[in-house]
């Protein structure tokens, strides 16, 4: 299984100091928590694509490249990429360049964004948020699998013998997730293709997240990718942590009640009770997190969401030392005992994907 | 033959309120209706008061909690619902809206529904064909006619047109249009998605 932390990358003041960090300070936070990720022993770092204040990280792959050069081993993704508002010419070039650069340690997630203004920006419509998710996702493999791409659809100006370039590394495309948290299409369109489904299920009750995700597993099989339980799940999660969860929760509640995500609503007891937010012990955090195993089955991929509601930086460094020290080798051999054999312990990975194209190679040479 | 539910959405926020009142008074017109008719049904109130925390905290969160959860489930599982509300402000009040507006947008489409109020003057009296009649329209519910508003001179009786004589039509002409109808289970898009290849078609 594998454990990251996924950024919004959202510039949010600290409601205890009244500071509110730069985006020079916000960028360079991302870029230490992603290099934090990696030196804890995290397997994942996930940027969010935002073209909009108070959110800074408008360009993932320019992100992502400077990781790639930053760290050794950490998958690089994201959380999401738009595919709605990014033409998927630009989308398919990007990524394969990043793949490129990062040695293959590349996969992305897929979403849609629902903020409606931005649609426009870019020359899209929100009403047509589900058709371009479907039109420019179709596209976009064809781009990565064919050289010579002839295409004709209703979101962008036609294709004739295009070939995207640079080729996706090894020829094998980075692996895809889509992410949707409400809309059923996506599941479908993600079960269709047999690639992975992420539910951010962090401002969500257990049951929705339950529904989505069973209706991935069903259609998965359904399109004949293998059994249900072998879908590609992954999950998102927030969390705080102190040695006493006392602690956690008294210093936690004052970013909890003025943060623009959180703030003004339940109170911090009763989000917890609704939403996987867990503010406690690590203990607490494990215990709480092998329970989404209950709500959704075995799963591959789990994201942390720390740097979120105006904390500090050195705060959130100290919450990723305490995962990589307390939390995640506990959940890593907890996960791997209850699960199957059978059910992929974790996402297909660049050299996965190599390994398997090869192996179909050899199949066909055979026949 | 299967029991019929109706919900009794009460959005009175006094106790005791006239609008629970009323509420009270279309439940058992309504069962009785449905009784002589040989109807087995279940005629359950769902008292917003309970729920007007939860409602502000699912307006910001965008999920209903707890209580509230299974309030929702009660209005969106009935086959016909009554829909009650004090005026406020020349309308309906901010509370019942609020219910309304946490539903999901399909959740009273095709469903029968009969609309009341209650207000403390009779000039309010139109506000059921003004203000809440466009609501459910939008909301695509099928309204009976005959809506039933109570001023405080309907609970003192004597009137040339009785608050029970209006209850009685209104209740009859939901129950009909109840019992003409077949039960139509919620539709559920995780149960049934959209074929894959159908997206593609359109897109």
């Amino acid at each position: 299984m594998q454990f990251g932390v996924f950024s919004v990358g959202d510039v949010t003041p600290d409601p205890t100091t009244g500071r509110e960090p730069s985006e020079a300070d916000r960028i360079q936070a991302m870029l230490a928590v992603a290099r934090k990720a990696e030196e804890v022993g995290l397997d994942v770092f996930a940027t969010g694509e935002h073209h909009n204040p108070p959110f800074v990280p408008s360009s993932p792959t320019t992100l992502l490249g400077y990781l790639a050069g930053q760290t050794d081993r950490l998958l690089l993704s994201t959380a999401t990429t738009l595919i709605t508002t990014n033409d998927p010419v630009k989308i398919a070039e990007d990524y394969a360049m990043l793949q490129h650069l990062a040695g293959g340690r590349v996969d992305l997630m897929l979403g849609r964004g629902n903020t409606g203004p931005v649609y426009p920006w870019f020359g899209q419509d929100i009403r047509d948020g589900i058709a371009l998710a479907v039109s420019n996702y179709a596209l976009l493999r064809r781009l990565w699998r064919e050289e010579n791409v002839d295409w004709e659809g209703r979101f962008r100006t036609p294709l004739q013998g295009f070939t995207a370039t640079p080729r996706p590394l090894d020829g094998v495309p980075p692996f895809v997730w889509h992410a949707s948290i409400r809309s059923p299409e996506i599941a479908e369109q993600a079960a269709y293709y047999g690639d992975g489904f992420f539910h951010n299920n962090i401002f969500w009750p257990a049951e929705h997240v339950r529904r989505m995700v069973a209706l991935y597993r069903r259609r998965f099989e359904h399109y004949g990718h293998g059994p249900a339980e072998h879908a590609i799940v992954g999950l998102g999660g927030q969390v705080f942590m102190r040695k006493n969860s006392q602690d956690a929760i008294r210093e936690f509640r004052p970013y909890f009640d003025n943060a623009p995500v959180y703030g003004h609503g339940p109170s911090l007891e009763e989000y917890m009770a609704e939403t996987p937010l867990t503010v406690g012990s690590p203990q607490q955090v494990i215990d709480r997190t092998l329970g989404f195993r209950d709500v959704v089955g075995d799963y591959q991929r789990q994201l942390f969401l720390v740097d979120h509601a105006g904390l500090p930086l050195k705060t959130v460094l100290e919450q990723m030392d305490i995962l990589g020290e307390q939390v995640v080798p506990v959940l890593r051999k907890e996960f791997a005992a209850l699960r199957p054999a059978g059910v992929p312990e974790e996402p297909p990975t660049h050299a996965s994907l190599v390994a398997g194209a090869a192996a179909e190679l050899a199949a066909e040479a055979v026949r | 033959m299967t029991t019929r539910k109706v919900a009794v959405i009460a959005a009175g926020v006094s106790t005791p309120s006239s609008t629970r009142m009323l509420a009270d008074q279309l439940a058992a017109a309504i069962g009785e209706e449905l009784r002589s008719a040989g109807v087995p049904a279940q005629v359950e109130i769902v008292e917003l008061r309970e729920h007007a925390r939860a409602l502000a905290d699912a307006v910001v969160t965008g999920f209903a909690a707890g209580d509230l959860r299974d309030a929702i489930r009660t209005v969106t599982a009935a086959d016909a619902v009554v829909a009650v509300t004090p005026v406020f402000a020349a309308s309906y009040s901010g509370l019942f809206k609020t219910f309304v507006d946490v539903l999901e947008p399909d959740a009273l489409a095709g469903k029968p529904v009969l609309l009341a109020a209650t207000a403390g003057t009779a000039r309010h009296s139109l506000v059921i064909e003004h203000a809440m009649r466009p609501l459910f329209s939008y909301l695509r519910a099928l309204t009976v006619p005959t809506g039933v508003f109570a001023a405080p001179e309907d609970w003192a009786g004597g009137d040339a047109a009785p608050l029970s004589t209006r209850i009685e039509r209104a209740a009859r002409e939901l129950t009909d249009l109840l019992t003409a109808r077949a039960p139509v289970p919620p539709a559920d898009p995780f149960a049934d998605p959209t074929p894959f290849e159908d997206l593609l078609a359109e897109s």
